[in-house]
């Protein structure tokens, strides 16, 4: 199958590159640090809350827990996944490799579908790690695992609009460094673009907060899922790999 | 096998190649030879589906390179230009990638990409890592690539520049041995190469087809008179002379010979004629030595010059030796 040769060969090509061990490790010590510190307040306020009982009610580890850490993670995520994708096309640009990859019997479909599917594999190999620090909250006490499942779903389909949004940039450019920048910038973009709605009032204001993405991570974060914000999380992805597509596409034209 | 019909392409405002039209028999091997910027590359990438022509129509192997690209990128094999392969992997793991992109059947692909080694001579780095290769290596695994799917057609750009002699040497071997069945386009501007390997040239200057023709045509064709090389041990003035003076002879060039000092003179006969007994009788006659007679054979270069530079086939390019 072509995708998969595509898949393996990118796979292989994080693992055999610092990229994929610096990105694991620093994301692992950020989400460790986060986990540890949250906990940790958690820790004193329930303390507190054993003295006033009125408090305790609510107070669960999944609440004080897991919903901020997963909201943090996503933070992260906006600075890290630029550096997933950064490569996929731009390297291949930059060394003549797409030309050859031009002439192959693959469908440029095939092609994008290997790489998006590489990078998230990686990027599920980065959930796994505030995944751990979870698990050892298991050993504390009580878990809402189904809500947590959603949040991970949440993440995950975020994630992907990063990897739509990434991808894209990288076909830009024949420049790593301006794919990574571009993609921080446009992902930071889309996850602010609410803050002008309420300024722009009306019609205008409603599809700038509906553009957000962090905004339709929220009923994910409650442990819901809301078709609405599943559907547009997956139509940001679909049609931000279409105009991937076009991106590389042009780069044929172009020569 | 390949049939080319008034492709052009625009990059912009100005056109790479313009109304480039020419065919290529199954089992040929085919020389595109042309200056810096002639539009070798991007005939290349047209026919290879990597660049869409601005119009005009090509295809390989029965299939149109626009419309059934697909198809046409199953029975191809390509080297781009600076061949371009991932450094950071080894090169049979680059290669069993290649295979499984292209298709080969699993079974089959273990054995494809051991021929493919063996036939390019790549075995013996077969665990090396792309990057550490030298640039003869590397131009091996590129051509090794190309040949994985056992296409029916190979084009390979410019497959020996950079190289060292020897390399150049066993990568034209490969080349010639690759042929038989497949079909091959090589572009080079490097002329006894085209002469070596190849039974047809196709000559591009400035994006248009200048000539098309077996490199023997060729040359016969500029061959409009017989020319012959002479060295006398004598008076150089009095031996241009009397050479001048024999019935037949056009004109009289004199070459000093760098190495030894020793005056050669090229002679220039009317078409159709042997005068070299008449030559060397007059020499004999002066009672100078002869030291040396043989035809001038005309080279390739001259012919690719002439027609480039779009001179009158008459005229003598100028600091052109005429040594075969
Ligand atoms: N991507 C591009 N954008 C603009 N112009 C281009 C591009 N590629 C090639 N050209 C122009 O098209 C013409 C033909 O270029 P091409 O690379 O086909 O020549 P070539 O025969 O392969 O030359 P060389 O022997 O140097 O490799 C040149 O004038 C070149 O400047
Ligand atoms: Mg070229």
């Amino acid at each position: 199958m072509n995708v998969l040769a595509i898949f393996k060969r990118e796979v292989r090509t994080y693992f055999t590159s610092p990229i994929a061990y610096a990105l694991l490790t620093i994301f692992a010590v950020i989400c460790g640090f986060m986990f540890t510190s949250i906990l940790a307040q958690f820790q004193r306020a329930s303390f507190q809350s054993a003295m006033n009982p009125a408090m305790a009610q609510g107070m669960n580890a999944t609440e004080w827990v897991v919903r901020p850490l997963l909201r943090n993670v996503a933070v992260i995520l906006l600075f890290l996944m630029p550096i997933v994708t950064m490569r996929l096309f731009a390297e291949e640009r930059k060394t003549g490799t797409l030309e050859l990859l031009f002439t192959f019997p693959i469908r440029d479909v095939e092609l994008l579908a290997g790489k998006f599917l590489a990078a998230l594999a990686i990027f599920l190999v980065m959930l796994a790690l505030p995944l751990v620090n979870i698990l050892m909250l298991a050993g504390l006490g009580p878990l809402e695992w189904p809500a947590i499942g959603v949040a991970f779903a949440g993440l995950m389909l975020l994630g992907m609009t990063f990897l739509a949004i990434g991808l894209f940039c990288s076909a830009l450019t024949e420049n790593q460094i301006v794919a990574a920048v571009l993609t921080f910038g446009a992902a930071l973009l889309f996850w602010i673009i609410d803050w002008s709605a309420d300024g722009a009032g009306g019609t205008l204001g409603q599809v700038l907060s509906h553009l957000s993405i962090i905004r339709h991570f929220d009923s994910f974060q409650r442990g819901v899922i809301e078709s609405k914000d599943l559907i547009f999380y997956l139509n940001f992805t679909i049609f931000g790999l279409f105009l991937t597509m076009r991106a590389v596409e042009s780069h044929r034209w172009k020569g | 096998m390949i049939e080319v019909e008034n492709l052009t392409r625009f990059y912009g405002p100005t056109a790479a190649i313009q109304d480039v039209s020419f065919r290529v028999d199954q089992g040929q091997i085919v020389g595109f030879l042309g200056p810096n910027g002639a539009g070798k590359t991007t005939t290349l990438r047209i026919l290879s589906g990597y660049l869409p022509a601005t119009s005009g129509t090509a295809r390989v192997a029965g299939f149109d390179v626009f419309k059934e690209s697909l198809a046409v990128r199953r029975r191809l094999g390509y080297l781009p230009e600076n061949v371009p392969l991932y450094p950071e992997m080894r090169v049979r793991t680059y290669l069993d990638f290649v295979a499984e992109v292209k298709g080969v059947p699993r079974q089959e692909r273990q054995r494809r990409v051991a021929a493919a080694m063996e036939r390019c001579r790549v075995d013996d780095v077969a665990n090396h890592l792309i990057g550490s290769l030298s640039r003869g290596y590397r131009q091996r695994v590129g051509i090794a690539q190309a040949i994985l799917h056992d296409p029916e057609v190979i084009l390979l750009d410019e497959p020996t520049v950079g190289l060292d002699p020897k390399q150049i040497i066993e990568i034209r071997q490969l080349i010639t041995e690759l042929a038989g069945q497949r079909t091959v386009i090589l572009s080079t501007h490097i002329l006894p190469e085209v002469e070596m390997v190849c039974q047809r040239v196709i000559i591009i200057n400035q994006g248009k087809i200048v000539a098309v023709d077996t490199p023997e045509n060729l040359k016969a064709k500029i061959r409009t008179s017989a020319r012959v090389l002479l060295q006398v041990d004598g008076p150089a003035v009095a031996v241009r002379d009397h050479l001048e003076r024999v019935p037949g002879v056009l004109r009289v060039e004199e070459r000093p010979e760098r190495a030894d000092g020793r005056i050669r003179y090229l002679v220039e006969c009317a078409p159709d004629r042997d005068l070299r007994r008449d030559l060397a009788a007059v020499v004999v006659r002066q009672g100078w030595g002869l030291s040396e007679l043989r035809p001038a054979d005309v080279m390739l270069e001259e012919v690719f010059i002439r027609l480039v530079t779009e001179e009158s086939p008459h005229e003598q390019p100028a600091g052109q030796e005429g040594e075969p």
